[in-house]
């Protein structure tokens, strides 16, 4: 009983993930579509990736925490300015995770 | 003379490699939360296959340890991922030129991290080509299936990934993606608005939801703000799409 409901589940959550994911891209018409809707989708990828990083940096250990005792959010300062910098983004990874890995090495985080 | 320029296939690598560096580690995370939350390791190795998708096959597995409900799993499921459908439409103002059947099969590879670095490239002039795509969404949906099934199968092996900083790898490469996406002052405008919003949501408790409403919220600002700018009179320069 427990194996069927979890296939199902299975089943059902990659339909709603692999859906979401194709339809617009393949029966789209990205270019015969309003201007002003292509405009808006324009901002979608500076949007999207500001979403999902927002949330990653201030919530720390489980909880919102804009303090220095955040260490992804005292990492995550510096790397922006690396990334800014260098435009590169394996430079930006390897400061981020280096950085990290120096603040716990050390014992301050 | 000197061909400076790499391969496409080098170039789908080159981009993939930060990728799977994000992807190997954060797979491993999800085979062993699958297991610790009763899912068999087989089932979770099919669920990287299949679902190719971080934030959904997190919460499937966190809820499913819940004993949540399959419906409301999947429904939980459906709306993390509801920013798909605006990244796979931002996708398709680029590919009107393809097949609809390889559109279809760049969809299945459409990760938060794939979209951005393809879009980038091509925002920044790229000439796109199928086969950098392809080698670029295969080579990291293989890193995140090889990351999930060390995890399902020995998440032994690593007791702690923190002191390895790989907890970080994600967000290290979200911002690394965010910030060549910030071309104008408008755009570092809608990022700014757009990361606060999805904060204050996810602290209101919309933690599933606050992605996809700051995005459309976000998208929406820029759109006014770009056509405020230009009075509507000149109707803002045609981008070069595709």
């Amino acid at each position: 009983m427990d194996d069927t409901a979890l296939i199902l589940c299975l089943a059902g959550s990659v339909l709603a993930t692999v859906l979401p994911k194709v339809i617009p891209v393949t029966f789209l018409r990205g270019d015969s579509l309003p201007l002003l809707l292509r405009h808006w989708l324009a901002f979608v990828p500076v949007a999207v990736m500001a979403a999902l990083v927002g949330p990653d940096v201030f919530f720390y250990e489980g909880q919102f925490n804009a303090t220095t005792s955040n260490l992804f959010l005292m990492v995550a300062i510096p790397s922006l300015l690396v990334a800014w910098r260098f435009k590169n983004y394996f430079v930006t990874i390897a400061f981020g995770i280096g950085l990290v890995i120096l603040a716990r090495w050390s014992g301050l985080y | 003379m000197i061909n400076n320029t790499p391969s496409p296939f080098a170039e789908g690598l080159r981009r993939a490699l930060p990728i799977i560096l994000g992807y190997v580690p954060v797979g491993f995370a999800f085979g062993v939360l699958a297991v610790k939350n009763n899912i068999p390791p087989g089932l979770a190795v099919a669920m990287a296959f299949t679902m190719f998708s971080g934030s959904g096959q997190f919460v499937f597995a966190s809820l499913w340890g819940a004993g949540a409900g399959v419906f409301s799993i999947i429904a939980a499921v459906f709306i993390v991922n509801l920013r798909y459908l605006l990244m796979s439409a931002a996708w398709s103002s680029w590919m009107v030129r393809l097949p609809r059947g390889m559109r279809f099969l760049l969809g299945l590879g459409l990760t938060d991290e794939n979209f951005a670095v393809h879009i980038t490239a091509l925002q920044q002039g790229w000439q796109l080509k199928l086969t950098t795509l392809f080698t670029c969404n295969c080579t990291t949906h293989l890193g995140w299936i090889i990351g999930c099934t060390i995890g399902a199968f020995c998440g032994g092996l690593v007791n702690d990934v923190r002191p390895l900083g790989l907890d970080y790898a994600i967000t290290a490469m979200f911002l690394a993606l965010v910030v060549p996406q910030c071309v104008s002052r408008l755009h570092i405008v809608v990022a700014v608005f757009t990361t606060s919003l999805s904060i204050a949501l996810k602290a209101a408790g919309m933690s599933q939801w606050n992605v996809a409403v700051a995005t459309v919220l976000g998208a929406s600002l820029g759109v006014l703000l770009l056509y405020g700018q230009n009075s509507w009179k000149t109707p803002p320069a045609e981008e070069n799409h595709g």
